[in-house]
């Protein structure tokens, strides 16, 4: 167990920096990988303007990497799910956490320079900072390691606005669940960006729901499955009912309308059946890091 | 399914040639607006600072650097969904010429209407491509209602911007919708 130091939480507030800059700049490789199978999928379908799309996602995703630009301008909203390990720092304060997590996404927005998307719901004013009342996100787990994890994304909007939430009724089953999700992919048709990761939270109360749904679009690698075997062929099923849509790239028509579905769920009330779903955007964008009880950094995605 | 290079500023004659899923690129200058841009015009009454008339609107709030002698320098410009702004169009084409709007996700029917009747096209562009978007554009030239930033009127000099894919064109016809029907179709062949 490490003692936690004026320097630890300032290894925190750069990585809080950092982490922002990546995850707008750096896709995570298993995106990148699904990207690629989606353009071969629209080229064996023989869908010219899909494969159109799909190839300047890619070379868009080469370019941002060639020149160290962001892959798209949407810098979203900062959402941040920090990690503590039950044997690192037993005096880690969780306040100073947060307040350098913020200070990060400042600083980044500062320095980079990045957009500031964050604004007053009422007035519409811009903060500048990417930060403002209850903005950014900070959410905080816990596991048994010995290790500090942050992991970020920066939530784009296209993708956000398309977000539901039905408290379905017992007696409908899943038949009602996968309605709705169908329903859900349809409505938000070309908006988030398709080839999208589509999140689902299954069960819970309606903000687990919610959360979860979040989670599972945002924070779940592209190509895992639910460790719980039903969930898992629920996934399956789901995304090909998805992709039988043609709703395709960007809206436009093609066999990728989903790169994957991603289902986060918990026990529930016996007269409830929450289903929530949130898009994640082509770019999949999202960034980690972990430290050590020394102090020491590795990032990821 | 043509490929097409237009040089703006663009004529109602240009914009009606083109045709469904035809791929554009285009020479000369980009406007950029939003959500904030447009409701000064048509909300608050205050119209464009610039003559916008065979235009090519982005629907965009750039990510910039402003220079010590009061130039911006493109960090990153990208394109957000323009179905929120769908009744904006009309009147930009009707009162103000515009004759092309570039964004991602589309328009609504009435709009879809009424650019088949005024002659304007919607130009999709690949959306979240901000890398090479933001490489095509190759300077800012100015900047109208900087109090908006980031949502302020852009004016973007262009080479080779694109590809853009014509899915709204001036006849009626929207790719969305074809795509939205096929879907309906689908769906409800379903079984849950």
């Amino acid at each position: 167990m490490t003692t936690a130091t004026a320097t630890l939480y300032d290894t925190i507030e750069d990585v809080g920096k950092d982490l922002y800059i990546k995850a707008l700049t750096d896709i995570p490789k298993d995106v990148r990988k699904a990207l690629k199978g989606s353009h071969q999928a629209e080229v064996d379908a023989g869908n010219t303007t899909a494969s159109k799309i799909m190839l300047t996602v890619l070379e868009n995703v080469r370019l941002a990497d060639e020149k160290s630009m962001m892959v798209c301008q949407d810098t979203g909203l900062p959402i941040y799910k920090v990690i503590v390990g039950s044997k690192f720092g037993g005096d880690l304060d969780l306040l100073e956490v947060k307040k350098r997590l913020k200070l990060g996404a400042e600083r980044a927005t500062k320095e980079y320079p990045l957009r500031s998307s964050t604004v007053h719901p009422i007035t519409r004013k811009n903060t500048q900072t990417n930060s403002g009342q209850g903005i950014p996100v900070i959410k905080f787990d816990f596991n048994d390691s010995d290790k500090l994890e942050i992991w970020m994304a920066p939530k784009g909007s296209g993708s956000e606005n398309m977000s539901f939430l039905r408290m379905l009724k017992p007696a409908e089953g899943m038949k009602a669940v996968k309605r709705f999700v169908i329903e859900c992919v349809f409505e938000s048709g070309a908006n988030p960006c398709p080839p999208v990761i589509v999140g689902i939270g299954l069960g819970g109360t309606s903000d687990v729901a919610a959360a979860m749904a979040k989670e599972a679009s945002v924070f779940r690698k592209v190509g895992t499955h639910s460790a719980d075997p039903l969930v898992a062929q629920l996934e399956n099923e789901l995304l090909e009912l998805v992709n039988q849509t043609g709703i395709g790239p960007q809206g436009l028509g093609g066999a990728q309308t989903a790169m994957a579905v991603n289902i986060e769920w918990a026990h529930t009330h016996i007269s409830q059946l929450p289903v929530a779903v949130n898009m994640q955007c082509w770019r999949g964008e999202r960034a980690s890091a972990i430290i050590d009880a020394d102090g020491n950094v590795t990032f990821g995605n | 399914m043509a490929e097409i290079t237009l040089q703006t500023p663009l004529t109602e004659e240009m914009v009606r040639n083109l045709k469904l899923e035809d791929t554009v690129y285009i020479n000369g200058h980009i406007y950029g607006i939003r959500d904030a841009t447009q409701i000064r015009i048509f909300d608050e009454g205050v119209p464009p600072p610039t003559d916008l008339t065979g235009t090519v609107l982005l629907h965009t709030a750039p990510g910039v650097k402003k220079l010590p002698n009061g130039k911006f320098e493109k960090v990153c410009i990208g394109t957000t969904t323009s179905t929120r702004m769908n009744r904006f169009y009309p009147p930009l084409i009707k009162e103000y010429g515009v004759r092309a709007m570039v964004g991602k996700g589309g328009f609504l029917q009435d709009t879809v209407d009424k650019m088949k009747e005024y002659g304007a096209v919607y130009l999709a562009i690949v959306g979240g491509a901000a890398a090479i978007e933001t490489t095509q554009i190759e300077e800012i030239e100015e900047v109208w209602w900087e109090d908006l930033m980031p949502e302020c009127l852009w004016k973007f000099r262009v080479k080779n911007f694109g590809p853009l894919i014509v899915a709204i064109d001036a006849h009626g016809n929207s790719l969305y919708k074809q795509v939205k029907a096929n879907a309906a179709e689908k769906m409800a062949a379903m079984k849950f």
